[in-house]
C-alpha cells in the first residue's frame, strides 16, 4: 500500500518530466536534442505504466517488480542513445559518429551478455537477480561512457556550456544510480531505496530544465574554469 | 565484491561530476559585476564577497521573489558549498595545503550566491516599478 509521501513522489516525478519536455520543445530543441526528448517521453510512459501496474497488481507484487526493473533497464538503454548523441555532438567535427554508434551498441550487447553470464553462473539462477544485476551493470557502463566522454571534452577543450552541463548532469545521475543499485544489491532490505530511487529519478529532468531555461545555446565557458578552482 | 567495487567507483565519479557540475554553474556568474544596490543590501564593503557572508546571502535570497528557474541553481550551489565546507573540516588538519583551494571554492560559491541575489533584487525592483506605474 502506498502512503501520501509515495504519491507526492510519483506526482512530482511525473510533473518534472512533463515540465522538462515542455521546456525542451519550447526551446526548439527537437532536432538538435531528439534523444533527450525521446528519453523524457519514454520516462513519462514508463511512469504511467508503473502506476497502472501498481493499481492492478499491487506494489509488492512480482508483476510490479518485473515491470519496474525491466522498464528501468529500457530507460537506461534510452539514456545510452542520449549518450551516443552527445558523443556525436562532441566528435561532430571528426566525422566518427558511425564508429561511436557501433561501439556503443557493442558495449550494450556486451553488458547484457556479461550480466546474464554472471547470474547464470550463480547457484540460485533467479531471473529477478538478473534484472537487478543488469540494471546495476547498465548504469555502471553508463558512468564509464560518460566519464570517457567528459575526458574527451576536456582534452578537446569543448566550451559549449549547454553540452557541458548536460554531460555532467548525466554523469551525476548515472553515478547516483549505479552507486545506489550496487549498495541496494549489498543491502536490499533498507527502506531508504523506496524513497531514494524516485528522488534520483527527478535529477535529470530538473537539471535539463535549468540548462535549457537559463543557459543560452551560444553560451561558452572555458573548460579550465570547470576543472580548476573558480577564483 | 563486484557490487562493492561498483559502489566505490560510482561514489568517486559522482563526486567528480558533481564538483564539475557545480563549478559550471558558479563559473557562469564569475564575470558578473555586482550592482551598488546589491552591495549595499548585502552589506559588502570589500571588493570580493567573503565566505562568511554565504549564509546571510542565502537568507536574503530566500526573502526575495524568484524570477523563475534559479531556485535549482541556488540549491545546487548551497549543496556544493556545504560539501566543500565539510571537506574543509575534514581535510584542514590532514592536508593543510588544500586550505587555499577549499577557500577559493567557497568564495566562488559566495560570489555566485551574491549574483543570484543581485538578479533577484533587480527583478523585485522591476516588479515594484511596474506596480507603481499601473
Amino acid at each position: 500500500m502506498l502512503g501520501p509521501v509515495d504519491y507526492v513522489l510519483v506526482f512530482a516525478g511525473f510533473a518534472v518530466h512533463v515540465c522538462a519536455l515542455v521546456c525542451l520543445l519550447r526551446k526548439r530543441a527537437f532536432a538538435q536534442h531528439f534523444t533527450l526528448i525521446l528519453y523524457l517521453c519514454f520516462s513519462i510512459a514508463v511512469g504511467i505504466g508503473r502506476c497502472s501496474v501498481q493499481r492492478t497488481a499491487g506494489f509488492t507484487s512480482d508483476a510490479y517488480l518485473y515491470f519496474y526493473f525491466y522498464s528501468d533497464a529500457l530507460t537506461t538503454i534510452c539514456l545510452y542513445f542520449v549518450l551516443m548523441t552527445l558523443y556525436a555532438h562532441v566528435f561532430s567535427e571528426m566525422g566518427v559518429s558511425k564508429q561511436v554508434r557501433g561501439g556503443a551498441m557493442l558495449l550494450l550487447a556486451g553488458t547484457a551478455g556479461v550480466s546474464y553470464y554472471m547470474v547464470a553462473a550463480s547457484s540460485d539462477r533467479l531471473i529477478t537477480h538478473f534484472v537487478v544485476e543488469l540494471g546495476q551493470n547498465l548504469y555502471f557502463v553508463g558512468v564509464l561512457l560518460t566519464y570517457l566522454l567528459w575526458g574527451a571534452m576536456v582534452k578537446l577543450r569543448e566550451n559549449r556550456t549547454r553540452l557541458m552541463q548536460i554531460v555532467l548532469s548525466m554523469g551525476v545521475y548515472l553515478s547516483l544510480f549505479a552507486g545506489s543499485y550496487a549498495l541496494g544489491n549489498l543491502y536490499p532490505k533498507l527502506p531508504v531505496w523506496h524513497y531514494l530511487y524516485p528522488l534520483i529519478n527527478m535529477w535529470l529532468p530538473v537539471s535539463w530544465t535549468y540548462t535549457f531555461l537559463k543557459v543560452p545555446d551560444d553560451a561558452r565557458i572555458a573548460t579550465a574554469r570547470v576543472l580548476a578552482p573558480t577564483r | 565484491m563486484i557490487a562493492g567495487l561498483i559502489f566505490a567507483v560510482s561514489i568517486m565519479t559522482l563526486l567528480q561530476f558533481f564538483v564539475s557540475y557545480s563549478r559550471s554553474l558558479i563559473a557562469q556568474s564569475q564575470g558578473h559585476e555586482l550592482s551598488e544596490q546589491a552591495r549595499e543590501i548585502c552589506g559588502l564593503t570589500g571588493e570580493a564577497v567573503t565566505v562568511e557572508q554565504f549564509r546571510r546571502l542565502e537568507q536574503l535570497i530566500a526573502l526575495c521573489p524568484e524570477p523563475g528557474g534559479d531556485g535549482f541553481e541556488v540549491r545546487a550551489v548551497a549543496t556544493y558549498f556545504r560539501l566543500v565546507s565539510l571537506a574543509h573540516i575534514l581535510l584542514s588538519w590532514a592536508i593543510p595545503s588544500a586550505a587555499p583551494w577549499i577557500e577559493a571554492e567557497r568564495g566562488g560559491c559566495a560570489h555566485a550566491a551574491a549574483v543570484v541575489l543581485d538578479r533577484r533584487i533587480a527583478y523585485s525592483r522591476m516588479m515594484l516599478e511596474q506596480q507603481t506605474n499601473h
